[in-house]
């Protein structure tokens, strides 16, 4: 029992993230209205993109960028004196900076299928619609 | 369906929490994904690119490539966006509101064609949307230059700090976003028009391509800044970081343009005339 509680206490994030996924994934799954199916995808995206940064992260590391990296004897830095330690991962982070900016581009994408099915339909509710398409 | 759903998201969940045993533990050092490319990127990017950022470094030189088609997803995004909704409307709708400046008062005009030409004291306001604001309006306005101030540094200080194209287009997009929900849809559509979008979406994207067929086109790989040193006569590892720089821009006029382009198909529907 305790080596049950204390797993879950090691990887909380994880549990936030696969909670996060699950309403996601309920929403795109059970929900009858578009939008709100377009607001568990977004759900959905926010904890895959959190589980990515998490991984990202390291103990007693700061920011990816190179310290006194700037200005006069900057060229003098090498790979001598850089630790690999010293600073977080930064290939999650330049994953999820792009995936954050495409699932905005993917959200209006879907706002503007949304408002084209209520122009036809006057309805988001998808059993209002299939039922309209299965009468003509 | 519902039962069902349920059904299929407890099985995922519990699936992924089983396999979430197997994970590193929060922040470990050793854990597999600081192991292999990473340290690499680490250590040797100051050394190649002369970008202080790894971040930056990572993003628009090592994964170059994907972040040109990043970009272009951007773009589609937008395009579709436009395809989908934009209706070229002629016809002006029939039932018009005006404010009259000096005294606050509203009138409300159902035969638009019998408009007198010369407005001067009235302006135009949404039919849905009535109240005006001034406190909101000049709060807005005053904030939107600095907004557009910080942009520009994000984008132009993503070598040194946080920062870089995405961020600081998405900050210009916001800016001009906050114009048109502070005031109105026409009012930033005057100051940004429909086309100058249009333009500067596909230039954003033409950038970023045109450095990588540039570098094509003076015999090395693709997206290879370190072929613009002839060009911009430096030694390889700066031209790497002015190669960045650049490419940054184009991903920050795209996102920025395809932002705007984006809020002002779906909150017109498409019309341009009146938004949210």
């Amino acid at each position: 029992m305790s080596d049950l509680i204390s797993s879950i206490v090691d990887n909380y994030n994880y549990l936030i993230y696969v909670t996060l996924m699950m309403i996601g994934l309920y929403a795109m799954i059970a929900k009858k209205n578009l939008v709100k199916k377009i607001v568990g995808m977004n759900i959905f995206q926010t904890a895959i993109i959190l589980f990515y940064v998490s991984i990202g992260a390291k103990k007693d590391a700061t920011i990816p960028i190179i310290q006194h990296g700037h200005g006069q004897g900057a060229h003098e830095i090498t790979s001598s004196v850089i630790e690999a330690v010293e600073y977080i991962n930064p290939l999650p982070h330049v994953l999820m900076l792009t995936a954050i900016v495409v699932s905005v581009a993917t959200l209006g994408v879907a706002l503007a299928l949304a408002i084209k099915i209520y122009n036809q339909y006057e309805t988001l509710e998808e059993d209002e619609i299939l039922a309209q398409i299965r009468e003509k | 369906m519902r039962i069902l759903g349920i059904i299929v998201v407890i099985l995922t969940g519990a699936l992924l929490i089983y396999a979430m045993g197997d994970f590193p533990s929060w922040a470990n050092p050793v854990s597999p994904a600081h192991n292999h490319v990473s340290p690499r990127y680490i250590e040797k990017s100051m050394e190649e690119t002369s970008v202080p950022n790894i971040v930056t470094a990572v993003l628009a030189d090592y994964r170059g490539y994907d972040t040109m088609f990043e970009t272009t997803v951007i773009f589609g995004a937008g395009v579709v966006c436009f395809f989908l909704l934009r209706i070229p409307r002629k016809d002006e709708p029939t039932v018009r509101r005006y404010r009259h400046t000096l005294t606050g008062m509203t009138i409300r005009v159902k035969e638009t064609r019998k408009i007198p030409p010369v407005l001067e004291e009235f302006e135009r306001i949404d039919t849905l949307w009535a109240p005006h604001d001034l406190i909101i309006k000049t709060a807005c306005r005053i904030l939107v230059p600095f907004l557009q101030l910080f942009g520009l540094y994000v984008i132009a200080h993503g070598h040194h700090s946080p920062g870089g194209g995405f961020q600081g287009g998405v900050i210009l997009g916001a800016s001009m976003i906050l114009l048109a929900i502070s005031h109105d849809l026409r009012t930033a559509i005057g100051r940004m028009s429909e086309r100058v979008h249009a333009i500067l979406c596909p230039v954003g994207v033409f950038i970023y391509a045109g450095t990588g067929a540039l570098c094509l086109l003076l015999g090395f790989n693709f997206l290879d800044y370190g072929a613009l040193a002839g060009i911009l006569h430096v030694d390889p590892v700066t031209a790497r970081s002015h190669g960045i720089l650049i490419v940054e821009i184009g991903v920050g006029l795209a996102v920025m343009a395809t932002m705007i382009w984006i809020y002002n198909n779906i909150s017109s529907k498409g019309r341009y005339d009146e938004g949210l």
